[in-house]
């Protein structure tokens, strides 16, 4: 038994996506999950679920109360920041599946720009009183303590590696602004960059440049999952999902799974192979893809976990376009979190039911299946959506 | 406390290497029935499943594995931008450490270093990286 075309997401809503939204983090959910509802013609009173971030300042009773709810007989945290976000449409999934709940609102809000900005030192990380908080303790005080910080880190051994280059990570800002160029909810519309901005653009934390890394943003992003069933009555058309993974490597950390022999992301090899088991589907079975994409390097790495292609050999499946809408296999569409926002990943999910829909700013044609993960570096999780 | 220094976690599982650092040893914790060495520390050995574990102190020798140069954003108590290595200790264990002499143009993997300390006041000393 899997979970292979038992639900739907069926409804995705969404702030616009600022630098200064100018209201509370939790208006910014309940807003999304309104227009979410709105969009696939349910109403709050249908919804019996809710699930997001542990790290989500929301709770699932907060936005209930907002919305009118009256009654919730499901809800759940998904922990490890961006690498929540396909896990929070695995719990609505596997609720709605098995009859606990009808239909399951995922949400994510944050004023990550204007209020608590995450591309900052973080000493509250640092000083959490947990066992996160102890393993921290091998890293921050050293001055290790960014998220570009972290990431830096497995980029330099990548490059060493595997003879990539600045240019190769620049491969994947480039596509990302060309495709948030033509995307009006973008932060970066109308303004696309070449390899030559990006080389020029200035240092952050060696080997990343400033468009290496992605924006901080205010925002929020819903999505509605219900049955496979139910999703055929309602209006739009389902994004089925063929597959809802989570992912763990071995001595894994947070941001920091430096003291395995592979410092790369093998978490998410985890969540490939669980996709595919589920889906009976593989890497040549998808049309497009959308790979979290909060700092380049990770993208190549994501590619190369999944199966896309070999170890060290991302930088030439990338080349050339490839990953451009009209390229072989396009990648974050929307114009991804360098391009679009940083939702946390959840905004990524939309531009996937909008490709299965069709209505992309940047359609990509004959698509069946498409694969979306989320935040890397962490704990993780992915999809599989299709027609 | 020292203002503007981030601090470290301490629990009962790690504060033998405090106070290691603080009286010039880099100790790496070690299991008393099977001889692993494990780093970071924790409650288990992982290689034997007991929780009867002590220390070695490390030679103080290792060489970098990776490395960044952080120049932004600003970092608590540090000048920027500095270098934080990945170091392989000799000992088969790998740590994060800042190296503190080696230029920002210099630091590259395969690099020698030797530990250092650094005493931030009667609670904190953190181990450091020098070029070996």
């Amino acid at each position: 038994m899997t979970l292979y075309r038992k639900a739907a997401i069926v409804g995705i809503g969404a702030t616009e996506f600022s630098k200064a939204s100018g209201r509370s983090e939790l208006q910014l959910s309940v807003e999304a999950v309104q227009h979410a509802l709105a969009d696939c013609g349910l109403s709050a009173d249908d919804v019996d679920g809710l699930t997001t971030f542990t790290m989500d300042t929301s709770s699932e009773i907060a936005v209930a109360r907002e919305l009118g709810m009256k009654e919730m007989r499901f809800f759940s945290r998904i922990n490890y920041g961006g690498g929540a976000a396909c896990a929070t449409v695995q719990q609505a999934a596997i609720a709605v599946a098995t009859g606990v709940a009808d239909v399951v609102v995922c949400y994510r809000g944050f004023n990550e720009r204007s209020e608590s900005r995450f591309g900052q030192f973080s000493v509250a990380a640092a000083s959490q009183v947990n066992t996160n908080g102890l393993d921290n303790a091998w890293s921050y005080p050293m001055g290790l303590g960014t998220p570009a910080a972290t990431v830096a880190m497995q980029a330099t051994r990548y490059l060493h590696e595997y003879g990539a280059t600045s240019a190769d990570f620049g491969a994947v800002a480039v596509a990302d602004r060309r495709h948030a160029a033509t995307n009006p909810n973008a932060f970066f519309y109308g303004r696309p960059i070449t390899i030559e901005d990006h080389q020029a653009s200035r240092m952050i934390v060696d080997p990343l440049h400033l468009l290496d890394c992605c924006q901080e943003s205010d925002g929020a992003v819903a999505l509605v999952v219900v049955s496979a069933e139910r999703a055929r009555d309602l209006k739009q058309r389902p994004a089925y999902i063929a597959a809802a993974a989570q992912g763990s490597g071995s001595d894994q950390f947070v941001m920091t799974s430096y003291y395995r022999d592979d410092i790369g992301i093998p978490e998410m090899g985890v969540v490939g192979r669980e996709l595919w088991r589920q889906s009976g589907l593989g890497p040549s079975d998808m049309r497009m893809g959308i790979l979290y994409d909060h700092f380049t390097p990770y993208v190549l790495m994501q590619l190369e976990e999944l199966g896309f292609c070999g170890r060290g050999e991302a930088p030439g499946f990338i080349a050339d376009g490839a990953i451009e809408v009209d390229g072989a296999f396009p990648l974050n569409t929307h114009g991804g979190q360098l391009g679009e926002a940083y939702i946390h990943g959840m905004n990524g999910i939309a531009e996937g039911v909008r490709q299965i829909r069709g209505t992309s700013v940047n359609p990509v044609a004959d698509i069946e299946h498409l694969v979306v993960t989320a935040g890397t570096g962490v704990p993780t999780s992915g999809l599989v959506l299709s027609v | 406390m020292t203002a503007g220094v981030i601090r470290p976690m301490m629990g009962r599982d790690s504060q033998f290497f405090w106070d290691g650092t603080a009286i010039g040893e880099l100790r790496i914790q070690q299991c008393n029935a099977c001889d692993a060495l494990r780093f970071p520390p924790g409650p288990t050995c992982v290689e034997c499943g007991r929780f009867d574990r002590g220390h070695v102190v490390a030679a103080g020798s290792g060489t970098v594995f990776s490395y960044v140069v952080h120049r932004y954003p600003p970092v608590p108590g540090k000048e920027l931008p500095i270098v934080i290595a990945l170091v392989d200790l000799d000992e088969g264990v790998r740590m994060v450490g800042e190296v503190v002499d080696v230029a920002d143009d210099e630091i590259e993997i395969g690099m020698r270093l030797r530990v250092d300390y650094r005493r931030i006041d009667d609670e904190l000393t953190l181990p450091i990286w020098r070029r070996a």
